[in-house]
C-alpha cells in the first residue's frame, strides 16, 4: 500500500462518487478512502416493522446519537441547529431526502445584485453542462417548464403529487403563489438498472428499494467498474507534505486501527463542510502551522447551514401521512431578493408529506396536541394521517465567526480530534424565518389546515454543510481557486460543500456533485500543466 | 473522550414498576377500539428490550419522577402517580423527549395497536404503497404566469 497511486480521494460520498467517475477515463490509478463501510439495502429500517424506531437509532441523522464506530463526533453544544450527516459509502445521500435543485444564475452573483457576500468566480452557464450530466448519472425526476428556473429537462416524470400535494398546490393557487413539481434524486420510473419509486415513505432511512439515487448505487458502481479502487474502513488523520510543500499522501487508520500511510501525487478532499476543514486544520507541519491550505485564514471559516422553517398543518381531509416519498412540489415565490421583506435573499418552501404513526404520536404528545392518558386514542385518531406542511430552506450568508475548529478534548474512535462548530443565526436569517412561516401559515390556511404549528429554526436540520473552504480567485480570501485547487498546494483539490461561496436558497447536492464533476473536467483539460 | 462509546443501561426491577405505571399513564387501554395499553405484556416487554440509547435519559426521568412525587413512583397510589406524571410532563425538555420515544415507538407497531388505527402491521418495504392519481391541470395558472427567475 506504499505505492504512490495518481490520486487519492478522501470521502466516498455524493461528491467523492461523482469526481471518482469522471476522473476514472483518464485511466490514472485513483483509491478512494473512505471511513465508513458500504450499506446493504436489505439492512435499511423501511424492511422492517421497526423502521421508525431505528431512524431514531442506527440511522439517526446526528452522528453523535447515531454514534456508530464509523462515525466521529461532532462537538455541537454551540450552535442552535444540530448537525446530519452519513459516514459510509454514499455519505449523506445514503439519508438524504433527495430533494435535487440546481442553483440559479442569480445564486452565482449576489454581491453584483444584491449588495452581499462574494460573487462566485464561475457563473451558471459553466455549471449547466455538469448540471446535465450529473442529472442523467443521478437519474432526475421532475417536470420541464418550472418558471423559476431558466429550461431544463429532468430526466425521468415528477414524482406522484398524491393528496398532500393536491392540498397544498390548491392553496398556493388560493394565494396565487408559485409551485412547480420538485425536481427529485428519485427514480419515478425504472432507470438505468434501478426500480422506480413504490411510495415506502421512508427515504431519509435509506432506499430498500434502491430508487433513490445515493450515490452508492450511481457513481460509485460506475467508478468501480472503471477502475477506481475503493477502500472502506480507512479513516484518514492528515495530509503530509514534502519539502516543496506539495501534498505526498495521508496518514490513515486502517479496519484495525492501524496507522498507515498511502503516497499520492494527487489529494482531493471529499469530506464535506465539516470533514474537510476538520483533515485540513489537523495537517499541520512547519511550513504550513495554521493547517493545510490555510493562509488565507479562512479554512473553517464561513460555515453555512441553510437555517430551515418547519410549518405543518393538520387538516379534517385525510392525507399521505406516511405513504410516498417525501419530495413532493417546491414553491420559489419568495425566493429572489425583494428589499421590503425586511432582510436580503430568500428562500424555498419544499412541501412534504405527513408522518408516520411512531412520529406522529412523538410529534403530538411532545407539542401538547396528543395528552396522557384519557384522551389520547380519540386526540390521536384526529390527528394521524391529517398532517401535511412544509420546510423552508432560507439562504444562509458566510460569516467568518461561524466556524468548524478542532475540539481540543474530544476525539474519534482513532483519536483524531473532533470537529467543534460554533455557529449564530444572523438577524437576516432571523427576519427570513419569521417570513417563512408566516407565509406557510397564510398557504397552509389557505389550503383548509384548522391547527398549524412550526419550528424555526429547526434544531435538527444542519445537513446541509457549507464554505468552510471557500472557493474565489484571491488566495487572501479563498482556499481554492475557481476549478477547485488549493492556492498554496498545487496538488490539493477541494469538491465537496466546503468550496461553496454563499448557500444559494436550495439543497446543495446537486450543486455539490455538478460542481465535482466540473472539478474533475477541468483537471482533464489541464493535466500536463496541473500543478503550474 | 469519544462519544462514540453509547452507555447501556439496564432497569432495576423498581425502575421497571414505574416505567411500566407510567406508560399505562401515557396510553391507557381503549376497550371501545380494543386499543392495549402500553403497559400490555408483548408492548411493554418491547418497551424495555429497545430503550437503546434513550435508556440514560428514561432511567433520569425515573428518577426525577421518583423526586417529584416523593417516593417510589411505581409505589403510589393512582392519584399521587398521576399528580407527579403532570407535573414531570408539564417540565417537557429531553427526558420526556426520550420517555415518549420510548413508549411510542413500541407501542405504534404493535400488531392490534395497527389494526385499530386502520394499518396493515407489515414493513413499507417490498409491498410500498399506492397513491391517488396526479392531476395537473393544478399548474395551469402557474404556467400561465410565465417565468419568474431574475436574469444575472
Ligand atoms: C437526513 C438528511 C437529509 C438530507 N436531504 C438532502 C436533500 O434532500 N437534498 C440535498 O441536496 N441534500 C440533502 N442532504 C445533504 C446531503 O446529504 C449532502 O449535501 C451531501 O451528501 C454532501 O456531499 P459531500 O460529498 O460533500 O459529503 P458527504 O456525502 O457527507 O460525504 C463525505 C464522506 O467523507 C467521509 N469522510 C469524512 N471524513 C473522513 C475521514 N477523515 N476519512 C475518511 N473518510 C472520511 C464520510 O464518511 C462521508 O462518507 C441531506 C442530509 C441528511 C443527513
Amino acid at each position: 500500500m506504499v505505492d504512490t497511486v495518481d490520486v487519492l480521494i478522501i470521502g466516498a460520498g455524493a461528491a467523492g462518487g461523482a469526481i471518482a467517475w469522471s476522473l476514472a477515463d483518464t485511466r490514472m490509478r485513483i483509491v478512494c478512502l473512505e471511513q465508513g463501510d458500504w450499506m446493504k439495502p436489505s439492512d435499511y429500517p423501511s424492511n422492517g416493522r421497526d423502521w421508525e424506531a431505528r431512524q431514531l437509532a442506527e440511522f439517526h441523522y446526528n452522528p453523535n446519537r447515531r454514534a456508530r464506530d464509523t462515525d466521529y463526533p461532532i462537538n455541537e453544544d454551540d450552535t442552535p441547529i444540530k448537525i446530519a450527516n452519513f459516514n459510509g459509502v454514499g455519505g449523506g445521500t445514503i439519508l438524504y431526502a433527495g430533494h435535487y435543485p440546481r442553483f440559479h444564475p442569480s445564486d452565482f452573483r449576489v454581491r453584483s445584485l444584491d449588495g452581499v457576500a462574494d460573487d462566485w468566480p464561475i457563473d451558471y452557464v459553466t455549471l449547466a453542462p455538469f448540471y446535465a450530466e450529473n442529472d442523467r448519472m443521478t437519474g432526475v425526476s421532475g417536470l420541464a417548464g418550472d418558471p423559476a428556473y431558466p429550461p431544463k429537462e429532468p430526466v425521468m416524470p415528477p414524482l406522484p403529487l398524491g393528496r398532500s400535494g393536491t392540498t397544498l398546490a390548491t392553496g398556493l393557487n388560493r394565494m396565487g403563489w408559485h409551485w412547480w413539481p420538485s425536481d427529485s434524486a428519485i427514480a419515478s420510473t425504472e432507470y438505468e438498472g434501478r426500480a422506480g419509486c413504490i411510495n415506502l415513505g421512508h427515504c431519509t432511512g435509506g432506499c430498500a428499494q434502491g430508487a433513490k439515487a445515493s450515490s452508492d448505487i450511481t457513481y460509485w458502481p460506475a467508478a468501480i467498474r472503471a477502475g477506481v479502487e475503493l477502500r472502506t474502513r480507512c479513516r484518514v488523520r492528515e495530509i503530509t507534505v514534502n519539502a516543496e510543500g506539495m501534498a505526498s499522501g495521508v496518514v490513515y487508520y486502517d479496519a484495525d486501527g492501524v496507522e498507515r500511510f498511502q503516497a499520492a501525487e494527487v489529494v482531493i478532499l471529499a469530506c464535506n463542510g465539516i470533514g474537510t476543514p476538520r483533515i485540513l486544520l489537523n495537517s499541520v507541519s512547519g511550513r504550513f502551522p495554521n493547517g493545510l491550505a490555510n493562509s488565507s485564514g479562512q479554512v473553517g471559516r464561513n460555515l453555512m447551514f441553510h437555517p430551515y422553517a418547519q410549518i405543518y398543518g393538520y387538516f379534517d381531509a385525510p392525507q399521505d401521512g406516511h405513504r410516498g416519498p417525501g419530495n413532493c412540489i417546491w414553491s420559489q415565490e419568495f425566493y429572489e431578493t425583494d428589499q421590503s421583506r425586511g432582510f436580503v435573499r430568500g428562500y424555498t418552501f419544499e412541501f412534504t408529506r405527513g408522518q408516520g404513526p411512531v412520529q406522529a404520536a412523538i410529534t403530538g404528545m411532545m407539542t401538547g396536541r396528543i395528552p396522557w392518558g384519557a384522551g389520547h386514542h380519540a386526540a390521536y385518531r384526529k390527528l394521524f394521517g391529517h398532517r401535511t406542511g412544509m420546510v423552508a430552506i432560507c439562504e444562509d450568508l458566510p460569516e467568518e465567526h461561524n466556524t468548524v475548529t478542532l475540539d481540543p478534548v474530544l476525539t474519534d474512535g482513532n483519536g483524531i480530534p473532533a470537529p467543534k462548530v460554533t455557529y449564530r443565526l444572523s438577524e437576516n436569517s432571523r427576519r427570513m424565518l419569521d417570513h417563512a412561516v408566516a407565509r406557510g401559515t397564510e398557504v397552509l390556511r389557505a389550503a383548509g389546515a384548522h391547527d398549524v404549528g412550526h419550528e424555526a429554526p429547526l434544531a435538527v436540520g444542519g445537513w446541509h454543510l457549507m464554505g468552510t473552504a471557500r472557493m474565489g480567485t484571491d488566495p487572501e480570501r479563498s482556499v481554492v481557486n475557481e476549478w477547485g485547487r488549493s492556492h498554496d498546494v498545487k496538488n490539493l483539490f477541494v469538491v465537496d460543500g466546503s468550496v461553496f461561496v454563499t448557500s444559494a436558497g436550495v439543497n446543495p447536492t446537486c450543486t455539490i456533485q455538478a460542481l465535482a464533476l466540473y472539478v474533475a473536467d477541468s483537471m482533464k483539460r489541464r493535466l500536463a500543466t496541473l500543478f503550474e | 473522550m469519544s462519544l462514540n462509546e453509547a452507555p447501556m443501561t439496564a432497569l432495576t426491577d423498581a425502575q421497571c414498576r414505574s416505567l411500566r405505571a407510567l406508560a399505562a399513564l401515557m396510553i391507557p387501554a381503549d376497550p371501545a377500539t380494543s386499543m392495549p395499553a402500553a403497559d400490555d405484556d408483548a408492548i411493554f416487554a418491547d418497551i424495555l428490550a429497545s430503550l437503546g440509547r434513550d435508556a440514560s435519559q428514561v432511567v433520569a426521568a425515573l428518577d426525577a419522577l421518583d423526586a417529584l412525587a416523593g417516593g417510589r413512583f411505581g409505589d403510589l397510589a393512582p392519584a399521587a402517580q398521576a399528580a407527579a406524571a403532570a407535573r414531570l410532563q408539564a417540565a417537557g425538555g429531553p427526558m420526556v423527549l426520550a420517555l415518549t420515544r420510548a413508549v411510542a415507538q413500541s407501542y405504534y407497531r404493535d400488531d392490534r395497536v395497527m389494526r385499530a388505527i386502520g394499518l396493515e402491521p407489515r414493513p413499507p418495504f417490498p409491498q410500498g404503497h399506492a397513491l391517488e392519481p396526479n392531476d395537473w391541470s393544478l399548474l395551469d395558472p402557474v404556467r400561465a404566469r410565465g417565468p419568474i427567475w431574475r436574469e444575472a
